[in-house]
């Protein structure tokens, strides 16, 4: 239970990062971590006591595995998380390169 | 600060790089074909692959990585290795539905020649991945703006 | 049991730690170090729980990650300012966020021990994934054989994105150049 706790104040830092940080690159840098929360969560629940990992091996009988199927969600989720935030990235630079700034009140505020 | 010849980084380096760069290239290319066997697959070994040539234009500047892979290539690349995935899924249709693993039972498990097409996924899916995220890489380091720059 | 219990708590509160200090360190680089001691130690987190696909995907597509945030560190961060509503929405940020946790808890109490998953589903693919498919890394039999629609749903995703990145960093066309 506590390590359910523990992940869900790990993303919770992460949200607190995005809603109050002024600065483009600190709101990316949140959003990373609450990727990594979340991907953490999903490989937790599927975790099982005395588990072996899901691979086999040859003559052996292997009864006890962790649960394949969370791990195989977030594998995918892993590279399309480092796709978006290339994506964030690039437009944050292309809003430095515009606006001069990463300050996102200024930002707001430039009209045209 | 720096004569106007030198591109990459110091002696040091590029010589570490000589040495190890061929060995990333070739640890990619065995967790991508070791995928059905060992932990690894297709997306690691797609990213361990682009992580070498990414090495190289970061030791060496961008003209001698660009002659080992040009920018026009790893488009082609990632496209072909999108349509290569897509192709193995449609065959499938021969055999009555979407995805279907023929030839599966042509080799015995626990084999390199197992499996059936999830080798042949993973060789598709790694070149697409490796190509894709270095083309990414160029482009965002590579970016000048108007020129305006510190 | 207790030992592994205790790795992991260990290795989560680091986490935590690195996070706080990600969070509120005003210089830029520093807090993308930061971000990258937070990956690496959930690379070893799934180590411990059992997973070693997700950290071998996971150590080098942070290495990735780490690379491409230094690039976007251009300009150094600004110092904090407080202007008039400082305090409120601070203080409303964190209410929200202890609500938020409190709920949660009484959420997380509905779901299974943690360490016995209900595992309906996965039964049948572990014990007819060497059959069905031949082979004998079931993760890898899971995404493209008995899922393969996720993966190419994934690989439809990573095109699009390249594709995003290299229209929006491209330069628009200029006659002259002064």
């Amino acid at each position: 239970m506590i390590e359910y706790i523990l992940c869900l104040v790990l993303f919770s830092i992460g949200l607190y990062c995005v809603l109050r940080k002024r600065n483009i690159i600190k709101i990316i840098i949140g959003l990373g971590i609450i990727e990594y929360a979340i991907n953490l969560f999903f490989v937790l629940v599927g975790y099982r006591i005395h588990g072996r990992a899901p691979i086999l091996a040859k003559d052996q009988l292997i009864t006890n595995m962790v649960d394949p199927i969370p791990q195989a969600l977030v594998l995918t989720s892993i590279v399309i998380g480092l796709a978006v935030t290339a994506l964030i990235v690039a437009i944050a630079i292309r809003i430095y390169e515009k606006y001069g700034t990463f300050d996102i009140t200024k930002i707001r505020r430039l009209r045209g | 600060m720096r004569n106007n010849k030198e591109v990459g980084m110091t002696l040091i380096v590029k010589t570490i790089t000589r040495l190890t760069v061929g060995l990333i290239l070739l640890y990619g290319i065995y967790i991508v074909l070791h995928g059905h066997l060992s932990p690894g697959g297709g997306f690691a070994g797609g990213v361990i692959i682009a992580l070498s040539f990414i090495h190289l234009m970061l030791a060496f500047g961008r003209e001698m990585a660009f002659k080992k892979l040009s920018q026009a290539w790893a488009s082609v690349l990632e496209s072909l290795g999108a349509l290569m995935f897509l192709s193995i899924a449609l065959l499938g249709f021969l055999g009555g539905y979407f995805f279907f693993n023929f030839f599966l039972h042509k080799g015995k498990p626990f084999d390199l020649f197992s499996a059936g097409i999830i080798p042949l996924c993973n060789i598709a899916i790694s070149i697409k991945v490796g190509a894709g995220l270095f083309a990414i890489f160029a482009a965002l380091i590579l970016f000048q703006g108007s020129g305006k720059e510190e | 049991m207790c030992s592994l219990n205790m790795e992991l708590h260990l290795l989560l509160l680091f986490m935590v730690f690195a996070a706080v200090g990600a969070v509120e360190i005003e210089d830029l680089l520093s807090s993308v170090i930061a971000v990258g001691a937070v990956g690496l130690g959930l690379s070893l987190a799934f180590l411990i729980l059992k997973a070693p696909d997700l950290a071998i995907t996971q150590l080098v597509v942070e290495i990735l990650c780490l690379i491409i945030l230094i690039r976007a560190t251009i300009k150094k961060d600004l110092p904090l300012i407080k202007d008039g509503r400082w305090f409120f929405n601070t203080f409303s940020t964190l209410s929200f966020i202890a609500l938020f946790l409190i709920f949660a808890y009484f959420a997380l109490k509905e779901l299974p021990l943690f360490g016995q998953p209900t595992m309906r589903v996965a039964k049948e693919y572990i014990q007819q994934g060497l059959q069905k498919t031949g082979a004998a890394n079931i993760v890898a039999a899971i995404i493209l054989d008995f899922r393969g629609y996720d993966t190419l749903g994934e690989a439809t995703i990573l095109f699009t994105a390249v594709m995003g990145v290299l229209a929006v960093i491209r330069r628009v066309g200029r006659i002259n150049e002064e």
